[in-house]
């Protein structure tokens, strides 16, 4: 057991530093990191100064080494823009993005979990018809457009919900959540369900493929077979087993959310970390950009972590396979 | 001759799927027809919106034929620069269809080369292509595009902005889709490396190259052709969503995606159309093929045939 | 279960008790105020938000006249010699009494080096507190328009400044943060209790301060930019902003329309327009090599001729813009209706002049534009791409946000920008400091005139009234006969607000939350 956490974490250490080693380069090729420092007029003698200050003169290997450290003590230097340290920028907006990441990944799992049992038990139903079509429509349609018409439907038009931003947030120390406050629970509303539908889509027909193919497998046509209730043959043998692969895509899943929050952030005006980066996108605004890369990664990697582990406990085939090999 | 070829295609298994899913047949033939009007926009439109000679700015805002005010001259109405609406949606789909196409071959072409080699030649090389894989699929694709952009916004000369910005919307895309690729073949290959075929291929003593480009690559193509269908529709919007969120093409050629960003800002002062026809056009291109894509993997799939 | 009784709980607390019926402002821009450093940068937004908290000697009251602030009198005691009385009682937000020393410390702060006020002010040679409420202020030469230049000039804390390490203005194109940048602590009626640049910015009442408070019932005003258009009108109609002063054109029927909302109109003292580049030998993005279009006077008017700005006016500001035939507007010292009227539109001469110029197949440049700071920027720049098109100009369009556009100016790395220039002062010497006279901070046109450069230093020291208006007549007619500028529009600002909500709209756009009342 030891043998494979240990190994997934080595696993997860590599992809950090691959991932860091691509952020560094961000930082040493694109540009100039002195202009950006000292503007246009500085002299030559201060420029020279400031490169052997910053170790820009030291070997590669010293730098990226240098980097790491840096890194893992989340010091990413001054935003180019903002002026202001990438580390208090991020932590400031942190909250806001996993709190809407969070919702969401909540509401796609629930209803992708649900639709998906549904239509892969009623197969031939007329519901079952139009959340399948339905759901192919949430892949097609861009998530920006989504946004907008959630925004003229619900909150010109009917008025009903708020439009952009957060709403009050309630400041615990370092952190601040919307969740405490009515205006902050309903700024959560439009955003989240935009950030939901393509997650959940894809969920519900993860979840209906894998149930028709456990409602086809023997043991399943055995229950039956004896006369089991129907209803428990699919809540708790089909489902229990259809709900594995559930928990990866979830792992997956919330990446990519934090990812296409950059999105829903710009569309609702979100102030977390997509509209950071996409600010510091269009400005270049490198030390940002970087410090949202190895962010991002760093979550994907540490859930992923997570759920291997979960799996180890969850699927005894894997720990067989383990002891297998350690013999 | 046409009609051979489509008899022969209705006779195989796939034909036989195809003439049997009316979905398969209407999204198809949307697929074709947009496919067609976009490849010969230079003869369709009606104007070319990115000859901003064209332009008067005093036709700006007007609104489609059926409406009032409307113009027989502008049968969607034109946009808040004067620009045919239905002339630069033909062109704006055009930029969407080649970047998406472009970009799914590069991607295509890179994944389905490492994914090969690294199935079939295996060993330390193997592991690193995958490792390699498996950091790029730890950074969403949305993320991987707006990084490489913003990255060749720090290298591209500000003039040549927006004549380069095809290009690196190309290769954003690209990169950020290639991982799909390489995980898929890699897997078809190392299933296919134990055939008889291709041993009875070493025995005989056929290069590595041949093998695999003569004997596996065919024998792997249909998961190719639907995640390649697949991840067209994903490119194009990823491409429109860049557009919108002001990274991709701009306002002087747009794209699906800039012609929505702009036309968002018409919403509230009755201006609807400009933003509108630019986005159903877009969800039906993008559903059309999604569609295909769904039914393509139906139909390739034998093991899910039966139902 | 326990959690969740604990979180309703909460919930219900934080609902009851935070502060429901305090009067609170919500004010949203496109952008944001770039630095809080009230000497950093000469900006229209970045002003908007230190006049909340910072104040000066003299002011603009709601119409613009100059009023006293920080000062209660002053009087001249020779003609290059000023002498301020300084108000009394008045504090500082942390507390701590307004000096006269203070004030000897803003004006060199904003006097040195890193200031980006520094040309509005560099005919003052010594600033010295003369007692604990005497200050005395040394010329060179008369300067007639002091105080309509101290009006910028805003007054910080020597001892709260020097404390937290910036007794220098923060070098603001060097990126560099200092705690002046990112903070706030002036004499005005709020100060800032939050600042997360380009989210949140909340500003509370400051109870201590001098003025009357009774003109205005505002507990809070919290600044919330939103960059999209839309977005921002949506947020106004669904009641999620109280006000923004910068309202789409296009959408103030929309907004009128609604009957929980009102707009106000007003023409702006802000004027747009395009810079070109004559001072370089060769521009860096146009496809003419060796030599540098912009120097034949013919080209740059064939530019001029090229614009239809009345079709701007009509379709991209519905109406709201005035086609401007020089660089400033009505009410400043120097300009007359004579020098704004526009020359015609008239593509055909516009292709006349560029054959005669020796480009009868035009050429190619780049234009930058910002997106995020005048109104409707980025259209105005589309559709001059279009017209120039037509007289064989091809333009590449850049378009940024206001941050990386300035700074790229800035940095001189534009041939062909669009700028957009306020006047505070309310005087020609403004706009020729800045952007006409050849060592100009803002001059990016690289126009140079030993005569214009004459008359900028004359302007600021005749006092004889009609000498110094005659020199100001002699310098627009040589400015105007060289079009280093092209003129577009001067632009017509939109408050857009709820309805319960008054706040007295200002020409220069600047809101004065002194004066709101929401009812």
């Amino acid at each position: 057991m030891f043998q494979y956490f240990l190994k997934r974490l080595l696993q997860s250490i590599l992809v950090m530093l691959i991932v860091g080693f691509v952020s560094f380069s961000l930082f040493n090729f694109v540009g100039d990191p002195v202009n950006n420092m000292v503007g246009q007029e500085a002299s030559e003698e201060t420029r020279e100064e400031i490169r052997e200050k910053l170790g820009l003169k030291d070997p590669v290997y010293t730098q990226f080494f240098k980097f790491v450290v840096n890194a893992s003590n989340g010091e990413f230097g001054l935003s180019y823009e903002l002026r202001r340290p990438v580390s208090l920028l991020i932590s400031e907006r942190l909250p806001a993005t996993l709190e809407l990441v969070l919702v969401s990944a909540l509401i796609a799992i629930f209803f992708g979990v649900f639709l998906g049992v549904y239509t892969a038990i009623n197969r031939e139903g007329l519901v079952s018809n139009f959340i399948l079509v339905t759901s192919l429509f949430g892949v097609s349609l861009p998530t920006f457009v989504i946004g907008i018409l959630f925004i003229y439907l619900f909150s010109v038009i009917l008025g009903i919900l708020p439009s952009f931003g957060r709403g009050e947030v309630v400041n615990f120390g370092f952190w601040s959540t919307g969740f405490l406050t009515l205006s902050g629970i309903k700024a959560l509303i439009l955003p989240s369900i935009t950030l939901s539908l393509f997650q959940m889509t894809y969920i519900i027909r993860l979840v209906r493929a894998e149930m028709m193919e456990i409602l086809e497998t023997d043991y399943i046509k055995f229950a039956r077979a004896r006369g089991i209730n129907k209803k428990v043959i699919n809540n708790k043998h089909a489902l229990k087993n259809g709900l594995i692969p559930v928990i990866t895509i979830t792992g997956i899943n919330v990446g990519t959310l934090i990812a296409f929050s950059i999105i829903t952030e710009t569309v609702f005006q979100w102030p977390g970390m997509g509209l950071l980066f996409i600010n510091a996108v269009q400005f270049v605004d490198i030390p940002i950009m970087s410090a949202y890369l190895i962010m991002v990664a760093f979550l994907f990697v540490m859930i992923n972590f997570i759920v291997d582990i979960a799996y180890y406990f969850i699927d005894p085939r894997i720990r067989f396979k383990e002891e297998e090999t350690n013999k | 001759m046409i009609r051979q070829i489509i008899k022969n295609f209705l006779d195989t298994d796939i034909g036989y799927s195809f003439s049997k899913s009316k979905v398969a047949i209407i999204s198809s033939i949307i697929f074709l027809a947009i496919m067609i009007t976009s490849l010969f926009a230079v003869l369709i439109a009606p104007y070319n919106p990115f000859d901003p000679k064209s332009i008067s700015l005093m036709d700006a805002f007007t609104p489609p034929i059926w409406s009032i005010g409307g113009s027989v001259e502008f049968i969607l109405g034109t946009d808040q620069q004067g620009r045919d609406m239905l002339s630069t949606i033909i062109y704006g789909s055009q930029i969407s269809l080649i970047v998406g196409f472009a970009s799914i071959i590069f991607a295509m072409v890179l994944g389905v080369f490492l994914g090969v080699t690294a199935g079939y030649l295996g060993g330390r090389y193997e592991i690193i292509v995958m490792r390699f894989t498996d950091v790029q699929l730890t950074i969403p694709s949305i993320l991987m595009a707006l990084l490489v952009d913003g990255i060749a916004r720090g290298f591209i000369n500000k003039s040549l902005h927006d004549d380069m910005a095809i290009y690196v919307l190309i290769l954003a895309i690209g990169i950020s889709e290639w991982p799909q690729f390489a995980r898929i073949t890699r897997a078809a290959t190392l299933v296919e490396k134990n055939k008889e075929y291709v041993l009875a291929g070493r025995i005989i003593g056929l290069s590595d190259i041949v093998i695999m480009i003569k004997h596996i690559l065919p024998n792997i193509l249909r998961p190719i052709l639907v995640i390649s269908t697949i991840g067209l529709s994903q490119a194009i919007i990823t491409e429109s969503t860049l557009s919108f969120l002001g990274v991709g093409f701009p306002p002087t050629n747009p794209s699906l995606g800039t012609l929505i960003r702009f036309g968002n800002n018409f919403l509230f002062s009755g201006e609807w159309w400009i933003t509108f026809f630019p986005a159903i056009f877009l969800v039906v291109l993008a559903l059309s093929i999604n569609l295909l894509g769904d039914w393509m993997r139906d139909a390739l799939n034998p093991k899910l045939k039966v139902r | 279960m326990k959690i969740l009784t604990k979180l309703i709980v909460t919930m219900i607390f934080v609902s009851i008790f935070s502060p429901l019926y305090a009067a609170t402002i919500k004010w949203s821009m496109p952008g944001d105020s770039l630095t809080l450093d009230p000497h950093a940068q000469n900006e229209g937004p970045t002003h908007m938000v230190s006049r909340q908290v910072y104040e000066g000697l003299v002011t603009r009251a709601i119409d613009m006249s100059i009023k006293p602030q920080l000062s209660t009198s002053w009087k001249t005691t020779d003609p290059e010699t000023w002498v301020f009385t300084l108000r009394k009682g008045v504090k500082f937000q942390d507390g701590s009494l307004l000096k006269a020393s203070d004030v000897e410390f803003s004006i060199n702060r904003a006097l040195t080096g890193t200031s980006d006020v520094k040309e509005l002010i560099n005919s003052i040679t010594s600033v010295k507190a003369l007692n604990n409420s005497t200050i005395e202020i040394k010329t060179k030469g008369p300067n007639p328009i002091l105080l309509n230049q101290l009006v910028q000039i805003f007054i910080m804390s020597e001892s709260w400044s020097k404390k937290n390490g910036c007794e220098t203005a923060q070098d603001y194109n060097a990126s560099q943060e200092t705690f002046c940048s990112i903070n706030a602590m002036g004499t005005g009626p709020f100060k800032i209790t939050l600042r997360e640049q380009n989210t949140r910015t909340v500003f509370e009442r400051n109870d201590n301060w001098w003025g009357d408070q009774s003109q205005h019932n505002i507990d809070k005003i919290e600044l919330l930019p939103i960059k999209n258009d839309a977005t921002r009108v949506a947020a106004l109609l669904s009641g999620d902003i109280d006000f923004t002063n910068f309202t789409p054109a296009q959408d103030i029927n929309r907004i009128k329309s609604s009957s929980m909302h009102k707009v106000v109109s007003a023409a702006q003292s802000r004027t747009i327009f395009f810079g070109m580049d004559q001072g370089v030998d060769e521009l860096r993005s146009s496809n003419v090599k060796g030599k540098n279009p912009f120097k034949d006077k013919k080209v740059r008017l064939a530019f001029y001729h090229a614009l239809d700005m009345n079709a701007i006016k009509e379709k991209i500001m519905r109406g709201l813009s005035e086609p401007a035939g020089m660089i400033t507007f009505p009410g400043v010292q120097g300009y007359t209706k004579q020098l704004d009227k526009r020359l015609s539109y008239d593509p055909n001469l516009s292709k006349k002049l560029l054959a005669d110029a020796g480009y009868p197949k035009g050429f190619e440049i780049t234009l930058d534009c910002p997106n995020n700071r005048y109104i409707n920027d980025e259209a105005i720049c589309v559709a001059a791409v279009g017209m120039l098109a037509k007289v064989g100009i091809k333009v590449n369009l850049d378009a940024q946000p206001k941050s990386i556009h300035f700074k790229d100016l800035k940095g001189g790395l534009s041939d062909f920008y669009m700028l957009g220039w306020g006047v505070p002062t309310f005087d020609s010497h403004y706009v020729y400091s800045f952007l006409l006279k050849s060592d100009g901070s803002w001059n990016k046109s690289g126009f140079k005139n030993e005569k214009v450069d004459e008359l900028v230093g004359t302007m600021l020291t005749e006092t004889n009234l009609d000498k110094r208006n005659a020199n100001i007549a002699e310098a627009w007619s040589i400015v105007q006969d060289n079009m280093p500028y092209l003129p577009l529009h001067h632009q017509v600002i939109s408050w857009g607000t709820k309805s319960n909500v008054n706040i007295p709209i200002r020409t220069n756009n600047e809101p004065l939350f002194r004066f709101a009342k929401v009812n």
